[in-house]
């Protein structure tokens, strides 16, 4: 399916829970519901016309005055490509897990974790993945203070 | 080393002894397998065959810091490795050495400014014995790191007391 079709399939599905799309896009993508964002993935993941069956990227980005997840669907099968955007507000930024459609989704969501201080719900094990167990603050916040030391070793 | 300290008159000589004790260390300074970034793909040229660091008796690669002599730290230290890479120094035996090759390891490279995990230079956290400077650093550079550190051997004496846990 071409982009287009996409994402008037999902408008036609999901009506409402669709607060934007851009299927012009060099990367076309809608932004869902955060309530909504599960059933969403779930859709994409298991409708026949879509079988996005390989989560490319599941990620963060800052924005000051909201924090969206990212997630880059493919479909293995039609060879076709969607992003799905996710707003959620920047104090307690919080969203059901999609681990059970994707299982890569469980580390990738411990990285948006660890960065962005994005909690996923329901997420089997939710630790930081690359910085140290005991580090404080999200490194990949735009309002992020550099720490001057770290176990007394200076920064 | 403290073997022998103390227990001669002031001025015995011992450079025969001295002799022995470098060159046995100097020719065979077993480096530790330790690559933390693109420098270690470097430290793997020059230990294959056509840098051939066997040459300067430096190809045997110890997968145990116990068995180790030199530790070649190769590529970024980050914040969460410097006390992984503080425990392996404290397990090599004495005398050891440590090379710290490439710009991260001397003092962050490119991570200088922003790189919140990023340790300063490696010689905040272990002593470190030379210095070899590039990003990364060619197998000759590398090999010339060796050589100096073959040199510094060279010029120990058991009968002084170096650097904490050198000679």
């Amino acid at each position: 399916m071409i982009p287009q079709e996409i994402a008037a399939l999902l408008a036609e599905s999901f009506g409402g829970k669709v607060l934007e799309s851009n299927p012009d896009a060099l990367m076309a993508w809608s932004a869902v519901e955060p309530s909504s964002l599960f059933e969403v993935c779930r859709f994409f993941r298991t409708d026949s016309r879509l079988d996005m069956d390989h989560l490319e990227l599941l990620g963060g980005a800052d924005y000051k005055d909201r924090i969206e997840v990212v997630y880059i669907l493919y479909s293995m099968k039609h060879h076709h490509r969607y992003t799905i955007k996710c707003r959620l507000p920047r104090q307690a930024p919080a969203v059901q897990t999609v681990e059970s459609l994707w299982s890569v989704a469980n580390w990738h969501e411990r990285e948006a974790y660890d960065m962005f201080g994005i909690v996923f719900e329901g997420h089997s094990d939710l630790r930081r993945i690359l910085c140290p167990d005991d580090w404080e603050g999200y490194p990949l916040r735009k309002d992020y203070v550099l720490p001057t030391s770290y176990h007394d070793m200076p920064v | 080393m403290g073997v022998i300290e103390g227990k001669f008159e002031e001025n015995v000589v011992i450079t025969s002894l001295d002799w022995i004790f470098n060159w046995a260390r100097s020719s065979s300074p077993w480096p530790l397998s330790f690559g933390l970034a693109c420098c270690a793909i470097e430290m793997m040229a020059t230990g294959a065959a056509r840098y051939d660091l066997a040459r300067f008796g430096a190809e045997v690669f110890r997968g145990s810091p116990r068995q180790a002599d030199v530790m070649i730290v190769a590529g970024t230290v980050s914040l969460k490795m410097a006390s992984r890479l503080k425990r392996l120094y404290d397990q090599m035996a004495s005398p050891k050495y440590v090379i710290s090759m490439g710009s991260c390891a001397n003092k962050g490279g490119p991570y200088w400014k922003y790189g919140y995990h990023v340790l300063k230079g490696v010689d905040l956290v272990v002593p470190v014995d030379v210095y070899v400077p590039g990003c990364p650093p060619r197998p000759e550079s590398l090999i010339e790191g060796i050589l100096k550190l073959q040199q510094k051997i060279r010029n120990e004496t058991i009968a002084r007391k170096g650097k904490e846990g050198t000679a």
